[in-house]
């Protein structure tokens, strides 16, 4: 095939290129959150965030000058810059909002009354008047001017180290973290014992329990959301960490029993049956051979058991999420901001980019062993 | 307590338990119940590991049948009952009330479409991702980022995908990509090509897809008469099914490309994506396809590499060409991949909550079961007809649950 395909050089070019018009897009959305989480809310509202990339040409709302008034040569001075950051070059200019691009950079003005106004190209501005300009109100500048890509890091900031922010996601991230790891690691103890039972003890009724399993493994969690509320209501849990750890517990099983048994199956007979010779027991068969050599099988379903509690929203909202608030995970939070600060991108971004961050890092350590698992774990 | 302490001390006494209760329950049997040692030694020892499977099977099936099994039943009867009248059995009550809400019709519609068109796309984008990424030095990473969805929660994917969908009123910048794409047409050349011809082109596409798949499934039932094989009447049934599913999307793409070529466009309007009917639901499908192409984009991939080199080399050979080659030699070898990524990316469709919970909540039509459900459970708190829902929910994926066992059972035994 790769002989075939060196030789006919468009056809290549057409895949390259297919596949980076395939991966832009894929990425294109991911991006342009990422970004936006980077900038600050104006510039959020006012222009798509791939200008933002670029040095780019815009008007910028009206700027009152201000500042200390100096006397120089029997005139009334004041001059300063109009804007903090630098490197924005100016193109306009103007004072009212009829005509916002009257002047040119460096143009002497004459505001009235004697007033006058020069800006220059870098927003350095210089007004000056016979008379001091006592408590009257300074003019307005509007300016059209290019400004280079600028970035923030307000925003993160804000939504996790403000203690004033009481939406802020430094909690219900810890609370994610609470639920994450014991519903990662409990399932796969419970589950690697059941599918060393499954793969290599014998016993009447095995190949009825492994199609339990399979069964098991497509039944929606939907069905046991009320049943299960009930019987934590009914036993005291109630809801709290101890209920979501159960239900991820409870829900997790089927993969993991299936993934382990499939893993466990097809390791080495001989080894096995040598130590069953050697007159150890099972547990020690596990615990010292099995277990070491499933490895890969185990962390494959740990990353799958945790990117799948660390993203998820059902079973918190039902199990773990009371009326106080006080557990709330970072889904529910986002969920919430999505209702109440609909617009404010700026907070938005930021907050769904601090729930994604670390399953992202996660996936990208840990790539080979989830493509592992998912090859494994598809029902063949 | 803090709950991170908590959570600590619950993964030490989760795990201490459970191994624990393994190493000691294994101990008592060996040494006390059946110790291997005595007059009945052999007959202990056989004792004891029959005994053994079941010591290391129970926490797994204790919790399979208490969290998964049991509410299977529980909910089944939730759904006869009626939860204001004590429990009261009242029979199939809550379904027919249920089928008397047009919202429940308008659910199960959209879910319908989702199930078709989400698992469709996100296979054939995943086959055309695999197909190109195994030809070109660096598909690797493209790989992994055409992958990367799959890593981001439904509801970081909801935010990321509004933010795509946004909406400025008229006169302001866009910020949303669709919307600034959108109103760079006017209505020209342009438009025509991308906003009529091409859209039409992709829906007759799919059309053609969805009427080559009606051949498929019915092949083997029209070509019975020549006596080959026989089939059982449920397969019969699932294929008629299908075929009718893939009829009503022949029929919806037809609307669909009658409407387009029809249609007078707003252009220069920005629009509010998410309240348009029918199209809103769409815009979210693409989330989920979003995500799911990835996966199965790895799964063919695998599957596309342990195609055996011969048969691509004697296709060579005889002078196919790389269209030919895909889709006679590769795509008819790798059918029984293509159907488990179809039916692990339905089972991903039937559970679909977050991405319409998070985005619209299911309004402006775009109502799905799952969301229906949480719905009527904890809102309306109408515990018969939310576990009815439910009930609909786990029997649309029976089937594909039967189909799963089944082979199973013809693997193992």
């Amino acid at each position: 095939m790769h002989a075939t395909s060196s030789r006919k050089s468009p056809l290549v070019w057409a895949v390259h290129i297919s596949v980076v018009a395939l991966v832009a897009l894929w990425l294109f959305p991911t991006v342009g959150l990422f970004v936006s989480s980077f900038r600050t809310a104006d510039q959020i509202a006012n222009t798509g965030w791939w200008n933002s990339l670029f040095t780019q040409e815009r008007q910028a709302p009206a700027i009152r000058i201000e500042g200390a008034e100096q006397q120089v040569d029997g005139e009334f001075v004041i001059s300063g810059n109009l804007f903090e950051a630098g490197n924005v070059t100016i193109s306009r200019w103007g004072t009212s909002s009829r005509e916002p691009e009257a002047y040119e950079p460096g143009q002497l003005v004459d505001l009235g009354d004697g007033e006058r106004l020069s800006v220059a190209e870098d927003g350095a501005f210089r007004l000056s008047a016979p008379v001091s300009f006592g408590d009257s109100r300074l003019p307005r500048v509007f300016t059209t001017a290019t400004r280079p890509p600028e970035f923030t890091l307000e925003n993160y900031r804000f939504v996790l180290f403000d203690p004033n922010n009481r939406e802020g996601m430094a909690k219900a991230f810890f609370n994610t973290l609470t639920v994450t790891i014991p519903a990662t690691i409990i399932p796969i103890v419970i589950a690697a014992f059941a599918a060393y039972a499954l793969a290599w003890m014998r016993f009447p009724g095995r190949s009825l329990l492994i199609a339990a399993v399979v069964g098991l493994l497509v039944v929606p969690l939907q069905l046991a959301l009320i049943p299960l509320l009930k019987l934590h209501n009914d036993i005291g849990i109630g809801k709290g960490y101890l209920g979501v750890w159960l239900a991820h517990t409870g829900f997790g099983l089927p993969l993991a029993i299936y993934l382990l048994r499939n893993y466990m199956v097809g390791l080495p007979r001989d080894i096995i049956e040598n130590a069953r010779v050697d007159g150890a027991t099972d547990f020690q068969i596990f615990v010292k051979i099995i277990l070491p050599l499933s490895f890969p099988a185990l962390a494959s379903f740990a990353i799958f058991q945790f990117l799948w509690t660390w993203n998820d929203l059902l079973v918190a909202l039902v199990f773990l999420i009371d009326s106080t608030g006080e557990t709330t995970v970072m889904t529910k939070q986002i969920v919430e901001l999505l209702g109440t600060r609909g617009g404010n991108w700026e907070i938005l971004a930021t907050s769904a980019f601090v729930s994604i961050a670390v399953p992202l890092v996660v996936f990208f350590a840990m790539q080979k062993y989830l493509v592992r698992g998912l090859l494994a774990g598809s029902v063949k | 307590m803090h709950p991170a302490l908590q959570g600590l001390i619950t993964i030490i006494i989760g795990v201490g338990g459970c191994v624990g209760y393994f190493y000691f329950s294994n101990q008592f049997l060996d040494k006390v119940l059946f110790p291997a040692r005595g007059e009945h030694a052999g007959r202990n020892i056989n004792r004891a590991n029959q005994i053994r499977p079941w010591l290391f099977l129970f926490p797994a099936l204790f919790a399979l049948g208490l969290y998964l099994a049991y509410p299977v039943f529980a909910t089944l009867w939730l759904s006869l009952t009626d939860r204001d009248a004590g429990g009261a059995f009242v029979g199939f009550a809550n379904y027919i009330q249920m089928a008397r809400e047009p919202k429940f019709w308008e659910a199960m519609h959209n879910n319908m479409l989702w199930l078709v068109i989400v698992p469709a796309f996100s296979t054939a984008f995943g086959l055309l991702a695999a197909q190109l990424t195994d030809r070109i030095s660096w598909g690797g990473i493209a790989k992994s980022l055409i992958f990367m969805p799959m890593a981001i929660s439904f509801v970081g994917a909801a935010v990321i995908w509004k933010l795509v969908y946004d909406t400025r009123p008229v006169g302001q910048d866009q910020i949303g990509v669709l919307n600034a794409v959108w109103l760079s047409f006017d209505g020209g050349a342009m438009s025509l090509l991308f906003l009529k011809i091409v859209p039409v082109l992709l829906v007759a596409l799919f059309a053609g897809l969805m009427a080559f798949l009606i051949y498929q499934i019915l092949r083997p039932v029209l070509g019975r008469e020549k006596g080959h094989g026989k089939s059982h009447w449920w397969a019969h049934g699932l294929r008629a099914i299908a075929a009718i599913v893939a009829a009503w999307m022949i029929w919806l793409s037809l609307g669909v490309i009658v409407s387009l070529a029809s249609a007078t466009l707003p252009y220069g309007e920005p629009q509010t994506w998410l309240t348009i009917p029918f199209w809103n639901s769409i815009f979210l499908m693409v989330v989920l396809v979003w995500i799911q192409t990835g996966f199965a984009m790895v799964i063919l991939s695998a599957a596309l590499r342990g195609i055996p080199e011969e048969t691509i080399e004697a296709a060579v050979i005889d002078g196919a060409n790389p269209f030919q080659i895909f889709f006679k030699i590769k795509v008819p070898q790798i059918m029984s991949t293509i159907v488990v990524v179809w039916t692990t990316i339905t089972i991903v469709v039937l559970k679909v909550f977050d991405i319409v919970f998070a985005m619209t909540n299911g309004q402006w039509e775009t109502q799905v079961l799952a969301n229906y459900m949480y719905d009527k459970l904890f809102r309306a708190n109408d515990w018969g007809v939310g576990s009815a829902s439910a009930m609909i929910i786990m029997l649309l994926v029976t089937p594909i649950l039967v189909w799963n066992v089944y082979n199973a059972r013809k693997e193992t035994l």
